[in-house]
């Protein structure tokens, strides 16, 4: 990339240590960790608000939450050895300030059968014993291998979850079963998942559970905010990357839509490995992401609970067998995450809310015009209000308010290509690239949902950001 | 004479722990650390993993410009072992 001389002359030149691309979870732990080991940082954010694919927006009166459902990975304060309490020390947070609150049961919900787990495991398990009789050793047996595995590895290689686990695992249906919210919340792979992100996401969602923070995901950023201002780190919103610049095998900084240049050392890039390839100008490497989603999300003047639907999250498929893939129309209704916001331990929402999610297909929404893409978002939100009438059947409430986010939302506000929530199939562990001195955090990397992308941040920022002599 | 002399060594040997037990309360808020044994490792007192003795570096290189390269992080293990290690350190 040349920089004209015009444009160097009448344009800024600044320098940091290291420049950090996304203001999302794993961006902004990045640079917390950055600047608490002295570094200078700026965090570059192409939107007006930080979050990233886990953020918030506002409509007349009400705050919305855009996202995961919930944060993975709950504990109870003092337990020890957690991927909660481990980013908590990291980023110098206090368990009480996220005020958690947890759930209270989920609901895998088939044709025939289904599965209630809750944030303690032995719920699940006897669900499983008395639904699968023959299965319950089995089950115990892969809690004792999820147990021995080490998920963490920066170094692990991909191995197919399911062709593994049938092993330990014998009746397809529950093995199905059991994978289909993992997959859900965080798999990058059609209809597979990587063993060791089956084993992360096994661990933070049915061992450790769900939960939420008081005033939802707003709380979490806003205490990353803090922590970065206390650090004197400044983050640009509004601020697109044109390119990531370099100079033989090294990056030099970037150069910013508005054509300012700013230099660093080293860039820690939270916007897709895809992505951040193409920036740089490198060969692509990393394949795009298959799988994107529409949400609705009802507001109602009644709570869910009122009417009997006490669950926190449903995972509903109507099929035989679930399908993790891209699909053929612009979304599926045969499967849904249907989240009941107010159904955590402490309800602090003013209203009653349910978040319905489906698969989606990319490359159908960004085909349609204007006017079919508002009646492609009504088909949405009438798909989702059957699906209510599914798993909640007595509640019958009218919405008072709906609002429908589809793959070019994503797209739009997140920067993933093909609104690729999960990012690439391909995930650089170790956050290198071909690129020295710049590395990969948050989705890409490895390691999702809300916890998973601050650890992400966390532990790239440390590998290769913090000097350990 | 060597009662004295143990005794400066003793408020000098506190003044070490006090710098670590600061770092422990920065690096690990939600814990108690006011019961902490001497004798015990840390990480069995506490919960702490590697990465957060990156950061008891961290803050010891940030407070007292105190570098200890990796090599010689075991030695930091407990209360007692970090006030050996550290002390001449201080010294210096």
């Amino acid at each position: 990339m040349n920089i004209s001389h015009q444009n160097s002359s009448t344009n800024q030149e600044e320098h940091f240590d290291s420049i950090v691309i996304g203001a999302g979870m794993s961006g902004l732990a990045a640079a917390i960790r950055l600047a608490m080991a002295g570094q200078s940082v700026t965090v570059l954010e192409q939107h007006s608000i930080a979050g990233g694919l886990n953020s918030y927006y506002r409509r007349g009166k009400r705050k919305l939450d855009v996202g995961l459902h919930a944060m993975t990975n709950f504990m109870e304060q003092g337990q020890k050895g957690k991927p909660l309490g481990k980013i908590l020390k990291q980023l110098r947070l206090r368990y009480g300030q996220l005020k958690l609150s947890p759930q209270k049961s989920s609901l895998i919900h088939f044709p025939n059968q289904k599965l209630c787990f809750s944030n303690q495991i032995e719920k699940l398990q006897a669900d499983i014993a008395q639904t699968f009789p023959d299965q319950k050793e089995n089950f115990e047996q892969l809690l004792e291998f999820v147990d021995h595995f080490n998920e963490t590895d920066l170094n692990h290689q991909f191995i197919p979850a399911s062709q593994h686990l049938s092993q330990i695992i014998t009746d397809p249906l529950l093995l199905n079963m059991l994978m289909t919210p993992l997959l859900l919340y965080g798999s990058a792979n059609q209809d597979e998942m990587d063993l060791a992100q089956f084993v992360i996401m096994f661990k933070s969602i049915y061992l450790e559970g769900f939960m939420r923070p008081e005033g939802g995901v707003r709380t979490i950023i806003q205490l990353l905010l803090d922590r970065l201002d206390s650090l004197g780190v400044k983050i640009r919103y509004r601020t697109k990357v044109q390119a990531i610049l370099k100079s033989e095998e090294h990056v030099t900084g970037v150069l910013l839509q508005s054509e300012d240049v700013i230099l660093a050392n080293k860039i820690y890039s939270s916007i897709g490995s895809l992505e951040s390839e193409q920036l740089a100008d490198l060969p692509l490497r990393s394949r795009p992401g298959a799988l994107s989603f529409v949400e609705t999300i009802f507001h109602f003047e009644q709570r869910p609970s009122d009417s009997g639907a006490d669950q926190t999250i449903i995972f509903y498929n109507d099929r035989p067998k679930f399908q993790y893939h891209c699909p053929a129309t612009l979304f599926d209704p045969s499967s849904a995450v249907v989240c009941f916001p107010n159904n955590f331990e402490q309800d602090d929402g003013p209203e009653g809310v349910i978040r319905i999610t489906f698969i989606a297909n990319y490359q159908l929404w960004s085909k349609l015009s204007k006017n079919d893409y508002l009646n492609a978002k009504e088909q949405v939100k009438m798909a989702a209000l059957a699906t209510i009438k599914q798993v909640a059947p007595n509640f019958s409430a009218t919405p008072i308010f709906t609002d429908t986010f589809t793959p070019m939302t994503i797209e739009r506000y997140t920067g993933h290509i093909g609104g690729a929530v999960y990012g690439s199939p391909d995930k650089w562990r170790d956050g290198t690239t071909e690129l020295a001195g710049l590395f990969l955090t948050g989705t890409d990397q490895g390691f999702l949902g809300i916890v998973g992308s601050l650890l992400s941040g966390i532990s790239i920022a440390n590998l290769h950001g913090i000097s350990r002599d | 004479m060597s009662s004295v002399n143990s005794e400066i060594v003793g408020s000098e040997a506190n003044k070490v722990r006090q710098v670590v037990v600061d770092i422990l309360t920065e690096v690990a808020p939600d814990e108690d650390i006011s019961c902490l044994k001497n004798e015990v490792a840390l990480r069995d007192q506490m919960d702490l993993d590697s990465m957060d003795f990156l950061d008891i570096v961290m803050e010891l290189k940030k407070r007292h410009s105190i570098v200890v390269p990796q090599e010689d992080y075991p030695r930091l293990e407990s209360l007692n072992s970090c006030v050996e290690y550290l002390s001449p350190k201080f010294l210096n």
